[in-house]
């Protein structure tokens, strides 16, 4: 549902049937509603079979790099005598996204039991779930769902009885966003600094604690359930765009749109749409500037791009931006772009791990050019340096972060590039008092 | 575009725990140190419960001090540089005192579009911070700005201490203050 | 074998290297440097600096060399248009926060951010009107201060401290641009192995104290020697500035001490210094000592050695070369002969993540190739005996107030060479002016019988010569035909003569990282 308002009619409604159903959140209001069925389905299964299911499914990552899961499962070792970890990332940190907290808020036996058969899948007999430490919220429910959990036997040592252990345990975090990145966040799991991890070796072979581990999305695991129950066939069914895209995506529509919420669409939906009908559009007398589609971190996609773009990943890669965590950032034209894509560089230049150099002052330099020409300073010069810098910050560091803030840099830039000039030539006030 | 704002980035002070020629009163002792112990079978080292044991000192002290950062460091067995670099990399570990209680405001793009600067302002005038960092003179309360919380549909969401408030504008902030004395 | 080898071809050049080499080894076996910073052989690689990204055919992104391994028959390219761009740009960013120090850097000449920028580095800033990030100088221990504007946060100390020392005293504090390396509060930086920190960064951000402003890099002359400091024998480079002594390095050695030296080793070259040295030749007369040539203190040698019969004692430092050891010795062959090296000894410092590293309680360098020829560790024993032996040789040995006055009270005629004067042995029949191991030529051999080379950093001082030239040439006697050896290299050949040990070796065999002695089985056999 298109939460906090009530379900549209176009929406595809799955992992979203439950939100705000404060009954659904206890473990008995859980089995009423259908759950820990999935479950029970797979202990009966072969772990290798519960793998083939999603991947036959067609379920991509949904945190942002849209992995098809299925196939990272699948890395993980067979019979090597290490123990292996589940990993639920539920560090959303990415600007504009807002999904895996309601998951958490009102369905939190829904990523129990995503969990619980993904760890019996991949042979992990300890799941550790890493919230954010913002999250107090979800923390709270998730701790009372966990121990419920625990006390009906969904999880411990004889899980549901089918004698297989997996073992839950919360992990708060304490502030970064780069512990959203998968291996980021095994560092800070690990009680030391979030900071990522050069891949060679990868998760599979060698993850948190140097053993065999798999990182998945909150979104990505509580939509397993439904793919056990009702069959690899109806996911993969539900297509709207691409058939590589398969599935529903909550997307996390905000900015200057009427009824901001997360609305669950199949994958494959027309953009215009989301934003126009299902979001309520824009505010009165106002027009569509441009959408950040996927967390602030991909390419700015002006309004034309938005016309005729299918929401989804092949799609949206088609009309240059990516569809990456979902969160649809909607800016309409009372926006200073200029001014947000300064905010978006602090952003990331707050952010910043500090291992890399391009990254470590590549972010801080690009938001201190920003401000130069946001407080009426700028150079024309400034706009070729920006894109240089962020063509430096891109492909060359050992996470991504870097790459994220070249993007709404490079996109503006290149797509809206007389804002910028307006402020360089002075037509535009400056905004900001001089650094 | 309205009266920029004058930002003040919190800085940890570096090496000065700040006034604090008070012997430190160890905290992991009886129900803490029972609290963390329950921990560590959780994980395969005890390094894995750093920020559980951080939290709780946080919790217990209202900030991370270098003398507590010392005793942490003892009970995991770390060195306390080791458990300093980690605390300096988490925004949300205090390293210095801060007010009674703590403010975090939204200010990233999806919120900034929607007024966020606007409610930090009123939140700033109506808790007499005046300054980003700073605390207010009555010791009341300190206020921040912060990257994305999580809640963009919900612009401006706010943490006052670990209370998770969404949807506050200008006119909500005097009520909200209200319940934190 | 060959299943091992892989193929690469890296700049041009085709090499077989083990699997799973690292590209940026591999380009070393091709004679090729990948530009680095936070890469060190010694340290485990985390590839942060991201200077070290190459470009690999048929990859769309550049790849870090230090953490990539080749592939069969990968192609690697180091000076293409986009590794020098990524390189440069590398650079451009660590100088925007970097301040212009060089002026006044220590690191100034041995920079390796100069080194790179230099080379390939952009000719004008790009960052001309924003403030630098600034902080103030902090005092991390003993003898090392960190400049925190000059860090680029390559993490080399921080991954020595934490890897090699296993003792994490430094961290990296915050985030982003306004990370730094942090210390807690009361846990300095005093490890005694932390002045490695100082070699290992690669800019003027971490300094040591005691070379603090002292000279300038290219100012100095650096020699290639073995520490004196004790029986590890780690490898050196002593540097000095106008025939002083002004600082000790380590010199790699995967062997020995792979990358590293401790800091009692570090510190302990102010004593090659000294300048109240013995000048020249002093033979007695009456009561006197006089000032005397050369020629005519060796003759006095050669005659004392021939009119005395009975037992000699030798007193000797545990810093005398082999050569000097041996020589000595040869010259009471024959005789009943207590022959002593002085060890003093220490606290034991291991590094603790290699094996067979440490500074060692013995803190004598030659104390095994002492041993080898025949001298022990008993010093008293060796001082007692001097009441009834008939000649006394003391080679440079540190002599207390009282061994001082053994000798003094001595029966038998007492034969000094040393550095520094003796003053409380008045009786002495000659005082020959001696070389540090700083001013000769001249092996040590370590604890595991490695018999290494070190050189001659500064001029000797005076008329004073090396030990084993003055024993040389009274065995060898008067006259110009006579055949005394006349390098450190001849000598050590004469060495295989009487110890077997040593026998066919020579200076040719120690090359860089020396040889390893068997006892009783010939070194030429072994070779």
């Amino acid at each position: 549902m298109g939460f906090p308002h009530p379900s549209h009619p176009r929406e595809t409604v799955v992992l979203s049937e439950h939100f705000g159903e404060a009954a659904a959140r206890s473990y008995q209001g859980w089995i009423e509603r259908g759950g820990y069925a999935g479950l029970r389905q797979a202990l009966a299964m072969a772990p290798d079979e519960v793998t083939n299911v999603v991947k036959e499914s067609g379920l991509r990552g949904r945190g942002g790099a849209g992995f098809p899961t299925g196939l990272k499962w699948s890395f993980m070792p067979k019979a090597d005598g290490k123990p292996h970890y589940l990993v639920c990332n539920a560090d959303e940190s990415e600007p504009g996204t807002f999904k895996d907290r309601e998951i958490m808020r009102w369905t939190p036996h829904a990523l129990i039991e995503g969990c619980a058969i993904a760890s019996y899948a991949i042979g992990a007999e300890t799941c550790y779930i890493y919230i954010r430490g913002e999250f107090t919220e979800p923390l709270r429910i998730m701790e009372t769902a966990v121990a419920e959990a625990y006390a009906s036997g969904a999880l411990g040592g004889n899980v549901l009885g089918s004698g297989r252990r997996i073992e839950m345990v919360l992990h708060r975090g304490a502030g970064a966003y780069i512990c959203g990145e998968e291996t980021g966040l095994m560092s800070s799991l690990e009680g030391k600094r979030g900071n990522p991890r050069s891949k060679p070796p990868f998760p599979a072979q060698a993850g948190v604690f140097g053993m065999p581990t798999t990182v998945n999305n909150v979104e990505t695991l509580a939509a397993v359930p439904h793919i056990i129950v009702r069959g690899a066939g109806w996911y993969k069914g539900l297509v709207m765009g691409s058939p590589k895209s398969p599935g529903t995506k909550l997307i996390s529509v905000c900015g200057h749109v009427q009824k901001p919420g997360n609305y669950e669409i199949t994958l494959g939906f027309p953009m215009k749409d989301l934003v126009f009908e299902l979001a309520g559009g824009m505010r009165p007398g106002r027009s569509l500037k441009a959408v950040i589609p996927g967390g602030s971190s991909v390419p700015i996609m002006s309004a034309a791009e938005v016309e005729d773009c299918p929401t989804d990943y092949e799609n949206i890669q088609a009309n240059g931006s990516m569809l990456g965590s979902g969160g649809m950032i909607v800016m309409d034209d009372s926006t200073d772009l200029v001014y947000q894509i300064w905010r978006l560089a602090k952003f990331y230049a707050h952010e910043s791990c500090a291992q890399c150099t391009q990254c470590r002052e590549g972010t801080a330099w690009t938001t201190k050019v920003l401000e130069r020409i946001l407080a009426g300073k700028g150079k024309t010069e400034d706009l070729d340096l920006l894109l240089d810098l962020s063509e430096n910050m891109t492909g060359k560091t050992i996470c991504v972060l870097s790459d994220s803030c070249a993007a709404p840099v490079v996109s503006g830039i290149q797509k809206f590039r007389s804002e910028f000039e307006a402020y360089i030539s002075k037509a535009q006030k400056p905004a900001l008092v001089a650094v | 575009m309205s009266e920029p704002l004058t930002r003040l980035e919190p800085r940890s002070p570096r090496g000065h725990s700040g006034g604090h020629a008070m012997p430190h009163e160890p905290v992991f002792v009886g129900a803490l140190r029972e609290e963390l112990e329950k921990l560590f079978p959780k994980y395969p080292t005890k390094q894995a419960c750093l920020l559980p044991a951080l939290w709780i000192v946080q919790r217990e002290r209202g900030w991370i001090s270098e003398a507590a950062m010392a005793e942490v460091a003892q009970v995991l067995g770390l060195t306390p540089a080791v458990v300093k670099g980690v605390v300096t990399f988490y925004t949300m570990y205090h390293t210095h005192p801060v007010g009674r209680h703590f403010i975090q405001v939204c200010t990233t793009s999806p919120c900034g579009l929607c007024g966020a600067e606007d409610t930090l302002r009123a939140l700033l005038e109506a808790t007499g911070c005046g300054e980003l960092g700073a605390t207010s003179p009555d010791g009341r309360f300190t206020v921040i700005e912060v990257e994305c919380l999580g809640a963009c549909g919900f612009p401006t969401p706010i943490l006052v201490d670990d209370d998770f408030i969404e949807s506050v504008t200008p006119d909500r902030v005097g009520a909200i203050l209200e319940g934190y004395l | 074998m060959a299943d091992d080898l892989v193929t690469v071809t890296i700049e041009g050049i085709q090499i077989a290297v083990p699997k799973g080499t690292m590209i940026i080894e591999a380009a070393k076996q091709a004679g090729v440097l990948v530009p680095h910073y936070c890469y060190h052989p010694s340290l485990p690689a985390p590839a942060v600096c991201r200077m070290c990204l190459v470009e690999v055919e048929k990859q769309p992104k550049l790849a870090p060399a230090c953490v990539t391994a080749v592939a069969d028959g990968q192609v690697v390219h180091i000076g293409s248009e986009k590794a020098k761009a990524a390189r440069q740009s590398v650079l451009e960013f660590l100088l925007i926060n970097h301040p212009l120090d060089c002026p006044i850097c220590d690191q100034a000449g041995e920079c390796e951010l100069q080194d790179y920028v230099f080379q390939e580095g952009r000719s004008g800033t790009r960052y001309a009107e924003y403030a630098k990030r600034y902080s103030p100088v902090e005092d991390f221990g003993p003898d090392i201060l960190y400049v925190p504007n000059r860090c680029i946060l390559c993490t080399r100390c921080v991954r020595f401290m934490e890897s090699v020392a296993q003792d994490p005293i430094l961290n990296v504090s915050e985030r982003g641009d306004r990370a730094y390396i942090g210390i807690a509060e009361d846990q300095p930086l005093d490890h005694p192995w932390s002045g490695n920190v100082v070699d290992l960064c690669p800019v003027g951000s971490l300094l040591s104290k005691d070379f603090l402003h002292k000279a300038r890099a290219w100012d100095l002359d650096k020699t290639a020697s073995v520490c004196p400091g004790c029986t590890q024998g780690c490898n050196i480079t002593i540097d000095t500035r106008d025939d002083v002594v002004v600082r000790l390095r380590p010199r790699p050695n995967l062997e020995v001490n792979r990358h590293f030296i401790c800091d009692h080793g570090r510190m302990n070259y102010r004593w090659m210094n000294r300048g109240d040295r013995i000048e020249a030749p002093l033979v007695r007369d009456g009561a006197r000592h006089l000032a005397t040539d050369w020629d005519t203190a060796l003759d006095r040698f050669g005659e004392i050695l021939r009119g005395t019969r009975g037992s000699a004692v030798i007193l000797a430092s545990g810093r005398a070369s082999t050569e000097s050891l041996g020589l000595i010795r040869r010259l009471v062959e024959g005789r009943d002969v207590t022959a002593a090296v002085q060890v003093p000894l220490g606290d034991e410092a291991p590094l603790a993540s290699l094996p067979n590293l440490a500074l060692r309680r013995e803190r004598a360098p030659n104390l095994a190739g002492a041993e080898l020829l025949g001298y022990g560790r008993d010093w008293s024993g060796a001082v007692a005996a001097v009441g009834s032996a008939a000649v006394v040789i003391v080679l440079d040995a540190e002599l207390s107030p009282e061994e001082q006055a053994s000798l003094a009270s001595a029966p038998g005629i007492v034969v000094l060479l040393g550095t520094v004067p003796y003053d409380g042995i008045r009786n002495a029949a000659l005082l020959l002016p001696v070389t540090t191991m700083a001013e000769e030529n001249g092996t040590y051999v370590n604890r595991d019988l490695r018999v290494q080379r070190y050189n001659q950093a500064r001029s000797q001082p005076g008329m004073a010569r090396p030990a084993w030239w003055v024993a040389g040439e009274v065995l060898a006697g008067p006259g110009p035909d006579a055949d005394a050896p006349a390098t450190a290299a001849q000598a050590f050949a004469m060495l295989g003569e009487t110890w077997d040990t040593f026998g066919g070796l020579s200076y040719a065999d120690l090359g860089f990282t020396g040889h390893v002695l068997k006892p009783g089985t010939p070194a030429g056999a072994t070779r």
